[in-house]
């Protein structure tokens, strides 16, 4: 228990400390919010969609907590360079102790950029249909959080160096993002659209987090806890899985 | 006084390639002993096998009576580390550094912060344990390693290479402590350095090894006195020959490059 206490304050001092990571990484949802949000907007509402911005937030509070819970997983590669991987391994606690320090500290991490993101998502307008479910919409950050960062850890712990970012980022993450139904409907989209969407776990975050804000969803409530859940649980396992392979 | 260490017929192989053939050796409590040998003569696979991060193919290890592929906490609790590279973490202070490591160590809080205060004016680090660790030099760096490596009574300290690339004033510093913190602490000492009149100096017993295996075992005297040569260089060039080794870069090596123009200016 210690070992993940003290490794998750660790993550904590190092994101309070680092301004210009919390504020770098606003970026790209921000601009998504202000170039998707306010572009679409009156055609969204012309189509008969409604409020875009309401429907937009609960996407990209979701992809700012997707990049930074899959980075704080690929951290591992920083501290493998820089060497205080190390100083954990050789420890007199278990690997399991360590890698659920470090995902569970990356998923707050990540969950506090997703409240600051909200927070500028009711700046940009964006208002609460259901607000005694706000709790839920909590529990779903929170849940996509720790998802991605057991995701981030395995490539964290398979990838050699940081070649392969680039192509993770592209072919993964941006991927994850796009066909997640955070920018768009689910309803009346091509055969294969459809398909990604059903396969993408990211979509069963958004489309909980969206119904528990404004009350819109598309799998449903039950579905997309359990999915959630359950992946949570199997991403955190495979995560821990492949970090205690790592060889020093 | 017991042996610290107990190597019986240590052999790891890699595939083909055999690291560490048929290896026996032992150091008793209390002594500085230096572990010798040119690049990639099998010192760090060896060190890793003792440390616990890599199981030997076969042969037996006993580390404060403790064995490392089975009793691996036990182990890992007898000894202080400090990496050939380094392992601090540079976004913290010297402090929280000392402080993680006590607690993934279990030094009760008390007794944590007081050990840490101590230890951190013995390294000449007292005034600067609030600055966070990337303002450090490479030298300030490896006092404070090598303070963090004692803070839970460890019986053995590992070092490997922990005066490479320093000044001379900074190499006879750091083992100006490490002879000190011996003494007081009553702890073992097992390093590895390419300096030979640095293991001339501190060792009182040395072991030399090449191509995985021992080739000469005692002190450094008598070293000296078996390979009839006036100093430990000499000494360990005839014993392991004037051929250059060549290593291949692993993975680490190649990600710490790719750092460094990424990120622009290396560490130390």
């Amino acid at each position: 228990m210690r070992a993940i206490y003290i490794l998750c304050v660790r993550q904590l001092k190092r994101y309070v400390r680092s301004p210009s990571r919390i504020i770098g990484s606003l970026g790209q949802p921000v601009l998504f919010l202000v170039a998707l949000g306010f572009g679409m907007k009156a055609m969204f509402a012309r189509a008969g969609g409604g409020n875009y911005i309401n429907f937009l937030s609960p996407g990209i509070v979701s992809m700012a907590i997707l990049f930074n819970a899959v980075f704080s997983g690929i951290e591992i590669l920083w501290d493998r360079q820089f060497g205080f991987l190390k100083e954990t391994l050789v420890a007199p606690v278990s690997r399991f102790e360590i890698v659920l320090g470090r995902m569970l500290g990356g998923a707050i991490v990540a969950f506090a950029q997703g409240l600051v993101v909200f927070v500028i998502c009711l700046i940009a307008g964006f208002r609460v249909v259901r607000s005694p479910y706000v709790p839920l919409a909590i529990f779903f950050m929170f849940m996509i959080a720790l998802l991605f960062a057991g995701l981030g850890t395995v490539f964290g712990s398979v990838l050699q160096d940081m070649q392969g970012f680039p192509l993770i980022m592209n072919f993964l993450i941006m991927p994850l993002f796009f066909f997640s139904g955070a920018i768009f409907t689910a309803a009346g989209l091509p055969h294969v659209l459809t398909l990604l969407l059903r396969l993408n776990p990211l979509s069963y975050g958004v489309d909980g987090l969206r119904g528990a804000l404004i009350n819109q969803f598309a799998f449903g409530l039950t579905t997309d806890l359990a999915v959630v859940t359950i992946l949570t649980a199997v991403l955190l396992g495979i995560g821990s899985y492949f970090f205690s392979k790592i060889q020093l | 006084m017991g042996e610290m260490i107990v190597v019986n017929d240590l052999v790891k192989n890699y595939g083909e390639f055999c690291a560490v053939n048929h290896v026996s050796f032992s150091v008793p409590e209390g002594v500085i002993f230096g572990f010798l040998g040119p690049n990639g003569a099998g010192k760090t696979t060896t060190i890793k096998m003792l440390t616990t991060v890599l199981d030997p193919t076969s042969g037996s290890i006993r580390v404060n009576g403790h064995d490392p592929t089975r009793e691996q906490k036990k182990v890992r609790q007898s000894f202080g580390i400090v990496f050939q590279d380094p392992s601090l973490d540079d976004e913290l202070t010297a402090y929280e550094n000392m402080d993680l490591h006590g607690v993934l160590y279990g030094v009760p809080r008390g007794e944590r912060h007081k050990r840490i205060d101590l230890l951190i004016d013995l390294v000449g680090l007292g005034e600067r344990k609030k600055d966070f660790v990337k303002t450090f030099s490479g030298g300030m760096k490896r006092r404070l390693e090598v303070a963090r490596a004692l803070l839970h009574k460890p019986r053995i300290l590992f070092l490997d290479e922990p005066t490479i690339g320093l000044d001379p004033q900074t190499r006879n510093h750091i083992w100006g402590y490490i002879q000190q913190l011996s003494k007081t602490e009553g702890v073992t000492v097992f390093f590895t350095t390419h300096y030979m009149d640095e293991a001339d100096r501190v060792a009182n017993d040395v072991a030399v090894i090449d191509h995985g295996k021992i080739v000469a075992q005692g002190s450094p005297a008598a070293l000296k006195e078996q390979a009839q040569c006036a100093n430990l260089e000499d000494a360990f060039i005839a014993l392991t020959g004037h051929a250059i080794r060549e290593e291949e870069a692993n993975a680490v090596d190649r990600m710490r490059q790719f750092g460094r123009a990424w990120r622009g200016g290396g560490r130390r």
